[in-house]
């Protein structure tokens, strides 16, 4: 679906207009990422991150098959085919670097694409499904991601194998056999190495298949926008193309400089040293941690120290899950009808000095040792994010007064909406 | 496009930035050089991409191959490996390089003499590819008691493919004589290939 006033396509080629009949693809991509999709006027660079999230997938798949040519997944040669690739394949080393870093920037992106989501209450209806699907995304990446990292068969691989599968052991009476049947094993070896390959191949493709459903919800209300004011005519919108093709041209070449500066000259400093070290069964590393990406999770597992009830160890495993597990709830939490962060002052607060320091603080305590006052800073961490979700979201939503909205995109962005003639702007100046 | 300087350009434009009347708009540049930068960008990382299918270093450092030839009796052939691949050594008797050098040369499909497939002072040492020049089949005849066919050479069972004493084909379906890699007499007993 569209506007009414979303062009259309016209095929003016006869080879385009045959291929029209018979399969129109070039009619998809028109109404997808071409001019025939309307997108609000007023989005700002925060809008970009979508497509760099898509093209950091992109990236990871196709650097991702490539290296596959060259692995092999099994416990005895896998850290030496890495080596291998390191060493003896042409541009082996470019393409692994690429491949580790662009895994770090996908989470990067993944993560500002959530935050911008988050203060612009991107969740709320109509778009509700769009956030759902959303975490489901999230959550196969760092799947994905995890079983990527356990692929080097270095230290940090086997060990990250052996403590992630360990939070299925928490569980109460199946824990045990469950671990057991992940791993293929009583320990990472293996079958457990194969496994993982064979999901980190496929699970890549399982997330572009939700990313074509998270753009098709996407598609059926329309982008959101910095003010949360629905789009109400022609003024309020730009053709996607040229206008946000260009705005996300422009964000891709500031994202690449960012990541080829890293890729090629601090191609380890995301990684671990302990990674290349093979793995050793019989001796962990002495600072274990996860992926800088995975820190804020790790912080609120380890944040749980003391048996209430329940083990200490299944509310640490129970609070790590249901971290995530409580954004499916968040379009119905939040019951303000105002979206934007903006217009809501009492909810800007608390997310710029409640969410994000919080947030940030989970972050540094999940990549730190688990001594004081790590310790206790991932605690209140921990309380304060469950506590922004579950509570302060909800009373907020219901007693904050926010700020009056614009009457429609086009007078926030021009003063006036009256001054605006219908369709100016809305067509690329040949 | 390139000759043209930014003063020129905007003495050319309006206030909303857009060109008036003729010649080259900024509009137009900036269009035409970040898709042009984009394209050589994309493009260039096909390299690494295609490259990296390349054979890699441990296997171009397999490419050759020294081996002593010098317990090769008269009438023997030895296999040996070189790029992964069959290479057959044989030491000929005089009556097979007899019954080779009798053979007209044009009357071959593929004419080359002995003297031409083996190095000068050593032509009783046939080093050839044990690869079937028809469809890449390892040919019979330099192993003991194997069926060397009717030319006394090699014999390849995929498609019945003879080949004689200098390793020429001559009856069967394969195009071309094995093939005669290059290599090198380092002392009067050792070779090394590739």
């Amino acid at each position: 679906m569209s506007f009414p006033w979303a062009r259309v396509y016209e095929p003016k080629l006869p080879l385009m207009r045959y291929l029209d009949e018979k399969l129109p693809l070039p009619r998809f991509v028109y109404n997808a990422v071409g001019a025939g999709y309307p997108v609000p006027r007023n989005l700002n660079y925060f809008w970009n991150f979508g497509v760099l999230a898509g093209f950091a997938l992109v990236l990871q798949i196709v650097t991702g098959v490539v290296l596959a040519m060259h692995y092999a997944a099994n416990a005895s040669v896998a850290f030496n085919s890495v080596e291998h690739i390191m060493r003896d394949v042409n541009w082996g080393w470019a393409l692994r670097y690429a491949h580790a870093n662009g895994a770090s920037f996908f989470f990067v992106v993944i993560y500002l694409h959530i935050f911008r989501g988050l203060f612009y209450s991107s969740y709320k209806a109509p778009r509700e499904m769009i956030w759902l699907i959303g975490v489901v995304i999230f959550l196969l990446l760092m799947a994905t991601a995890f079983m990527g990292y356990v692929l080097p068969w270095g230290q940090m691989s086997f060990w990250g194998a052996q403590v992630i599968t360990g939070l299925f052991s928490a569980i109460p009476l199946v824990g045990e056999p469950l671990q057991v049947w992940l791993l293929g094993g009583f320990a990472p070896d293996n079958a457990a190495l194969n496994r993982f390959f064979s999901l980190h191949y496929l699970l890549p493709f399982v997330i572009v298949g939700c990313v074509i459903l998270h753009i098709w919800a996407l598609h059926i209300p329309g982008s959101s926008n910095p003010t949360g004011v629905e789009v109400k005519s022609e003024s309020d919108t730009v053709p996607f193309h040229p206008y946000y093709t260009a705005k996300d041209g422009f964000g891709l070449g500031v994202f690449l400089i960012i990541y080829c500066v890293i890729t090629f000259f601090q191609p380890n400093a995301l990684g671990h040293p302990d990674n290349y070290i093979p793995a050793n069964p019989l001796s962990t590393p002495a600072h274990i941690v996860p992926e800088w990406y995975f820190w804020p999770f790790y912080a609120i597992l380890r944040a749980f120290t003391a048996d209430f009830i329940l083990p200490a160890k299944l509310w640490g495993v129970l609070a790590m899950f249901s971290a995530i597990l409580c954004w499916f709830f968040l379009p119905w939490l939040d019951k303000s009808p105002v979206r934007s962060g903006h217009y809501r002052p009492l909810f800007r607060k608390f997310f710029l000095f409640g969410l994000l320091p919080a947030m940030a603080l989970l972050f540094y305590c999940g990549g730190a040792p688990a001594e004081e006052p790590f310790v206790m800073l991932s605690q209140l961490a921990t309380a304060y994010y469950f506590l922004h979700f579950l509570v302060i979201l909800p009373i907020v939503s219901s007693i904050e007064r926010p700020e009056p909205l614009p009457y429609s995109i086009t007078e926030a962005v021009l003063g006036e909406d009256k001054q605006a003639v219908l369709g100016e702007n809305a067509r690329p100046p040949l | 496009m390139a000759t043209s300087t930014g003063t020129a350009e905007s003495e050319a434009l309006t206030a909303d930035g857009m060109g008036a009347g003729e010649g080259v708009r900024r509009r137009d540049f900036i269009e035409i050089a970040a898709v042009s930068a984009a394209g050589v960008g994309g493009a260039a990382i096909l390299i690494p991409l295609i490259s990296q299918m390349a054979p890699s270093r441990d296997v171009l450092a397999e490419s050759s191959t020294e081996l002593d030839i010098s317990a090769i009796e008269p009438g023997q052939a030895i296999k040996a490996v070189f790029r992964k691949q069959p290479l057959f050594v044989r030491n000929l008797t005089p009556q097979e390089m007899e019954q080779a050098n009798a053979v007209p040369v044009s009357s071959l499909r593929d004419p080359e003499s002995l003297a031409d497939r083996t190095k000068e002072g050593h032509t009783n040492i046939l080093v050839t590819m044990g690869v079937c020049t028809h469809l890449g089949c390892v040919p019979l005849g330099a192993g003991e008691g194997e069926n060397r066919g009717e030319f006394g050479g090699y014999f390849c069972p995929c498609h019945g493919s003879s080949y004689d004493t200098a390793g020429r084909i001559r009856k069967g379906p394969a195009p071309a004589n094995l093939v005669v890699p290059d290599y090198q007499f380092t002392t009067d007993t050792t070779i090394v290939i590739g």
